[in-house]
C-alpha cells in the first residue's frame, strides 16, 4: 500500500490557494511597494495630496464613527436591555445594510436625499423651500446606516451577558441609576465600545463606493484618490503610495482590533436581563427608539423601489411637458442598445456579466477555498503561519487589489478574465472562514470508521465530508457569489466598459444626467438590492450553528 | 428593626410567596432556610428594593420602605457569586460604596483598609479581584458590604459556591464579624447545617409559606411538618393510623409496629397521622425496631447507621451491613 507522508498532504492542499494568492495578490502587493518605493512616489507634487488625502479619510471615519456610536449605542441598549413586540424584525433590519453592497447603500441614499431623489424633486415639484443634505452629510448617514449593526451586535452582546448582580450590588452600596452606569456598566462596556469603534472605523477609513457615488472626486479619501490617481491621472506611483499607506493603517487598526477583543475581557455570566419597559422614561425611550431605527433603515430601503417606479424628472432634461408617475420606463429601457447611450450593449448585459463573473468567483473561490479549510480546519505549526497570511486580502482594500492588478498585469486588462479573479481575492476570506469551523467540527472517527469498512480517501471524503459539508459549501458559495455580485472597488478600476457589472453600470448611469439614467440606475440598484437580499435569506437558512462570525 | 407584614408576590400568574409575616430584632441573626423555589432570594431581593411586593409592607425602624430606592437603604449586600467588580481592585471595591456617600477621600482610606482589616484581607487592596481564591473574593464582597456601615446585612447563599471546608472557615469569621459589629442580618440559604451554624433565628420557607420559625434548638427538637423534618433530616418520617387512646396517651400502627404517643393534640380513632423515627437521646424511653442495615458513616466519633426503611441512628459500635438489628429510636407525632 502507498502511503502517503503526511507532509506531501499538507502541501497538495496548499499549492492551489498559495499559487493563487502568490500570482493575485502578493506578487502585484510587492509591485505596489516597489512602486511605493521609487522616487517617482515621493515628490513635493505628491506629498500634499497625499497628506490632505490622508487628514480627510481620517476626518470622515472619525466624524462617522461618533455618528454611529450615537445611534448605535443606544440601539444596543434598547435590543439588550427591553423586550417589545416586533423586537426581532427590528434588529434583523438594522443588519440588511450591511450586508447590502455599498452602491446599493449608495443609490438607496441617493433616491432618498439625494439631489434628484424623492424628497427633493417632490419638493421642487411642489414649490416647497428646498431641502438637500450636502454630499458630505449624505456619505456621513450612509456610512451610519450600515454600520450600527456593528455596535448593536458587539455592545449590544456585551450588554447582555452582563451580570445584573454587580448593577444591584452596586445600587445596594448607594450608586443611583446615574452612578450605576458611569461607575459599572459604562467601564465594564468599554473594551467592547472600543472594539465595535475600532471595526467602524475601519470600515468607514476604507469605504469607498458611498463616498465616490455619493460625494463625487471632490470628497478624496485614500480610496477615492487612489482610484483617481490611477485612473483618471495615470499617476500609478502616487496611488501605489497612497496604497501602501492605507494598507498600513488598516494592518494598524486591525491588529488594534484583535488585541482588543482578545484582552480586555472580562469572565461574564450571562443571565436574561430582558424586560418590557416598565417606567415612563423606559417607555419613552423605547418607543422613540423603535420608531427612530425603524425610519432611519426603511425610508432609504424603501424609497429606492419607490424611485426607480416614478418619474420625477424629465428624461432627457427637457423643460416642456413631463408625465410624472407612476412607470416601468427605467426596467425596459433596461433592456435597450440605444444609440447614444453610456454603453456599446443593452444595459441589461451588465446584469448578464455579473452573474456570469459571479458563478465563475463561486467555482474559484470553492476550488481554492475547500483545500485550504482543509488545512486550516486540523492546524499544524504551517497552518499557525499560513492563516495570517490568507486573510490578509482582508486587510487590504479592494480598489488597492485593482490598482496592484493594473500595475502588475496591465496588458491583460482587455479580458475580462481578470474580474473573477479579482473577486476570488475578495470572497475568499469570507469561503474559508465558513468552511473551516464546519470541516473542523467533523470528528475524525468517523472518517477513520469510513476507511475501516472499506472507503478509499476519495470515497471517504464523496460519502462523509461532502454530505455533512453541504451546508457549509452552501452558505460559503452564496457569501461569495454575494461579494461578487456587488463587488465595486476593484471592479471599477479593471472592468472594460464594454463589460460592466451592475455596480460599475450604476456608477455610470449616477454620473450622468438626464432623469432616464438616473432612472435606470434605481432600477438596476434595486435589482441588486433584491438579489442580494435573497442571498442573504438563502445564506440565514443554510449557515450552519457553528460558522458565521468574522 | 425590620419587619415584613403579609408580604404576597405572584410571578406569571403563580404564587411565590403567600402572606410571609416576620421581624428581624436589633442584633441578630435570621436565616431564610429552603430548597431552590421556595421563594426565599425573592424575599430577600424585596427586602433589598430589588423587587417589589404584590402587597404588604416592609418597615424598617417603623418607617415604611416601599417608597426607598436600593442605593438609599443601607442594607449591605453578599451575593453567592461574589459580584465583584472586575474593573476595580480589591481596595477600590471596597470603598465603592463609600465613594458613592462621597466621604472625603480620607475616611475612604480609613474605612476601606478597617474593612479589609476586619475580613483578614490586609495587603491585598492592589491585587485585581479575578485573581483571588474564591474565599478571597467572598472576603472582599463582604468587606464591601460591610465599609458601608450598614444598618442590615442581606447575604444571599454567601458560601454556596465554596468547598466544606473553606464554608467552614468563613462561617466561624462571619459569626464573629456578625457578633462584634451587631449588624442584624438576613441569610438566605438552602443549606441546614449553615443554617444551624450561623442562625440565631431559623425561618424554614416551603413553596412560598413560612412553615416553621424559632431558634435552631427549637426547630431541631420539634420540625412540626413532615417536609421540615425531611428537609432537616431530623429523622424518618412515616404513616400512622390512630386506634385508640385519648388525651397525652394515643395507640397509633404503623409498619414498624404499634406506639404509644403523647401527642400533644386531640385525634380522633382511625385518624391518619404522620410519624417521626429519630435517633434518641440518652435519657429517652426508646422504642425498639428491627431492621437490616444498609449503610455505615464514620461521623466524629461515632457512626451513622442506616436502614432498609430510611431509619438511622448514631451508634459507637456499629452493626455489620446487611445485618438485622434492633435499633433504638424515638418515634413522636408530627402531626
Amino acid at each position: 500500500m502507498l502511503s502517503v507522508s503526511p507532509w506531501l498532504k499538507r502541501i497538495a492542499l496548499w499549492v492551489l490557494p498559495l499559487a493563487f494568492l502568490a500570482v493575485f495578490f502578493f506578487f502585484p502587493l510587492s509591485r505596489i511597494l516597489a512602486f511605493t518605493l521609487s522616487p517617482e512616489a515621493i515628490t513635493a507634487k505628491n506629498l500634499p495630496i497625499t497628506a490632505s488625502a490622508l487628514l480627510f479619510t481620517f476626518y470622515q471615519a472619525f466624524l462617522s464613527t461618533l455618528l454611529t456610536l450615537l445611534l448605535g449605542f443606544p440601539s444596543a441598549v434598547l435590543f439588550a436591555r427591553f423586550d417589545f413586540r416586533g423586537k426581532s424584525l427590528l434588529r434583523a433590519l438594522t443588519a440588511v445594510p450591511f450586508m447590502l453592497p455599498t452602491v446599493v447603500v449608495a443609490a438607496a441614499f441617493n433616491s432618498l436625499l439625494g439631489q434628484r431623489g424623492l424628497l427633493n424633486t417632490l419638493i421642487t415639484n411642489y414649490q416647497l423651500p428646498t431641502f438637500t443634505p450636502s454630499p458630505f452629510t449624505l456619505i456621513l448617514l450612509a456610512h451610519v446606516f450600515y454600520n450600527t449593526t456593528i455596535v448593536i451586535r458587539i455592545a449590544g452582546t456585551a450588554l447582555s451577558s452582563l451580570d445584573p448582580q454587580l448593577e444591584q450590588t452596586a445600587r445596594s452600596l448607594g450608586a443611583d441609576s446615574l452612578r450605576v452606569w458611569t461607575n459599572v456598566t459604562l467601564p465594564l462596556l468599554r473594551p467592547s465600545l472600543l472594539a465595535a469603534s475600532l471595526l467602524v472605523f475601519l470600515f468607514d477609513f476604507t469605504s469607498f463606493g458611498v463616498i465616490l457615488l455619493l460625494g463625487g472626486s471632490q470628497f478624496a479619501t485614500l480610496e477615492v484618490e487612489i482610484y483617481l490617481q490611477a485612473v483618471k491621472f495615470l499617476n500609478l506611483p502616487l496611488a501605489a503610495l497612497l496604497s501602501t499607506l492605507q494598507l498600513l493603517c488598516t494592518l494598524i487598526f486591525s491588529t488594534l482590533y484583535s488585541y482588543l477583543v482578545t484582552r480586555n475581557s472580562y469572565p461574564l455570566a450571562p443571565r436574561s436581563t430582558q424586560h418590557p419597559p416598565r417606567t415612563f422614561q423606559q417607555k419613552l425611550f423605547v418607543s422613540t427608539f423603535c420608531l427612530l431605527l425603524s425610519a432611519f433603515f426603511l425610508a432609504p430601503l424603501a424609497s429606492l423601489p419607490a424611485r426607480s417606479l416614478f418619474r420625477l424628472e424629465a428624461d432627457r432634461g427637457q423643460r416642456a411637458q413631463i408625465q410624472y408617475g407612476f412607470t416601468a420606463d427605467y426596467y425596459t429601457e433596461l433592456f435597450i442598445n440605444r444609440r447614444g447611450s453610456i454603453f456599446y450593449v443593452p444595459p441589461i448585459r451588465a446584469a448578464f456579466n455579473s452573474l456570469a463573473y459571479a458563478s465563475a468567483t463561486v467555482i474559484l473561490s470553492l476550488l481554492l477555498g475547500f483545500p485550504a479549510a482543509f488545512a486550516l480546519a486540523k492546524p499544524t505549526r504551517l497552518e499557525k503561519i499560513l492563516d495570517p497570511l490568507i486573510m490578509l486580502p482582508l486587510g487590504s482594500s479592494a480598489v488597492m487589489l485593482g490598482l496592484g492588478f493594473i500595475i502588475t498585469y496591465g496588458k491583460w486588462l482587455t479580458s475580462p478574465l481578470l474580474v473573477p479573479f479579482a473577486h476570488t481575492l475578495v470572497a475568499l476570506p469570507f469561503v474559508i472562514r465558513t468552511l473551516q469551523p464546519a470541516i473542523a467540527s467533523i470528528p475524525d472517527h468517523l472518517r477513520q470508521a469510513a476507511s475501516s469498512l472499506g472507503a478509499s480517501p476519495l470515497e471517504v471524503w464523496k460519502h462523509i465530508d461532502l454530505p455533512i459539508l453541504r451546508r457549509a459549501a452552501l452558505t460559503a458559495a452564496t457569501f461569495s457569489f454575494t461579494v461578487s455580485l456587488g463587488e465595486f472597488g476593484a471592479t471599477l478600476l479593471i472592468a472594460r466598459p464594454e463589460y460592466p457589472t451592475i455596480p460599475v453600470a450604476i456608477e455610470r448611469f449616477l454620473s450622468q444626467p438626464g432623469g432616464l439614467n438616473y432612472g435606470q440606475a434605481m432600477a438596476m440598484a434595486t435589482l441588486l438590492m433584491l438579489i442580494t437580499t435573497a442571498s442573504i435569506l438563502l445564506i440565514e437558512k443554510f449557515r450552519p450553528p457553528s460558522a458565521g462570525d468574522f | 428593626m425590620l419587619e415584613l407584614h403579609h408580604i404576597f408576590k405572584t410571578y406569571e400568574g403563580k404564587p411565590l410567596l403567600t402572606d410571609i409575616s416576620f421581624t428581624v430584632n436589633a442584633g441578630e441573626t435570621l436565616c431564610l432556610l429552603g430548597a431552590s423555589g421556595s421563594g426565599k432570594s425573592t424575599l430577600l431581593r424585596m427586602i433589598a428594593g430589588l423587587e417589589t411586593p404584590d402587597s404588604g409592607s416592609i418597615l424598617f425602624n417603623g418607617m415604611d420602605l416601599a417608597s426607598t430606592p436600593p442605593h438609599l437603604r443601607d442594607f449591605g449586600l453578599v451575593f453567592q457569586d461574589y459580584s465583584l467588580f472586575p474593573h476595580l481592585n480589591v481596595n477600590e471595591n471596597v470603598a465603592f460604596g463609600l465613594k458613592m456617600r462621597r466621604l472625603p477621600p480620607q475616611e475612604i482610606t480609613e474605612r476601606a483598609a478597617r474593612s479589609l482589616k476586619l475580613v483578614n484581607l490586609q495587603g491585598f487592596e492592589r491585587r485585581r479581584v479575578t485573581d483571588l481564591s474564591g474565599g478571597e473574593q467572598q472576603r472582599v464582597a463582604l468587606a464591601r458590604a460591610l465599609a458601608i456601615r450598614p444598618r442590615l446585612l442581606l447575604f444571599d447563599e454567601p458560601l454556596g459556591a465554596l468547598d466544606k471546608k473553606l464554608k467552614d472557615g468563613l462561617l466561624e469569621e462571619l459569626r464573629t464579624i456578625l457578633h462584634r459589629t451587631q449588624i442584624p442580618a438576613i441569610y438566605v440559604t438552602h443549606d441546614q447545617e449553615e443554617a444551624f451554624a450561623i442562625a440565631d433565628r431559623i425561618l424554614i420557607l416551603h413553596e412560598g409559606h413560612i412553615l416553621r420559625k424559632g431558634t435552631p434548638a427549637e426547630v431541631w427538637a420539634n420540625p412540626q411538618s413532615v417536609y421540615a423534618a425531611e428537609f432537616l433530616g431530623v429523622g424518618k418520617v412515616f404513616d400512622g393510623v390512630v386506634m385508640d387512646g385519648q388525651n397525652g396517651n394515643w395507640k397509633v400502627s404503623s409498619e414498624f409496629g404499634i406506639f404509644a404517643l403523647d401527642c400533644g393534640h386531640e385525634h380522633s380513632r382511625g385518624e391518619k397521622v404522620h410519624l417521626l423515627a429519630r435517633p434518641p437521646k440518652v435519657q429517652d424511653e426508646a422504642n425498639v425496631i428491627s431492621s437490616m442495615v444498609t449503610d455505615v458513616i464514620f461521623q466524629h466519633d461515632r457512626y451513622k447507621v442506616t436502614f432498609d426503611n430510611g431509619l438511622f441512628v448514631y451508634l459507637d459500635e456499629p452493626p455489620k451491613i446487611g445485618e438485622q438489628f434492633a435499633a433504638r429510636v424515638r418515634v413522636e407525632c408530627l402531626s
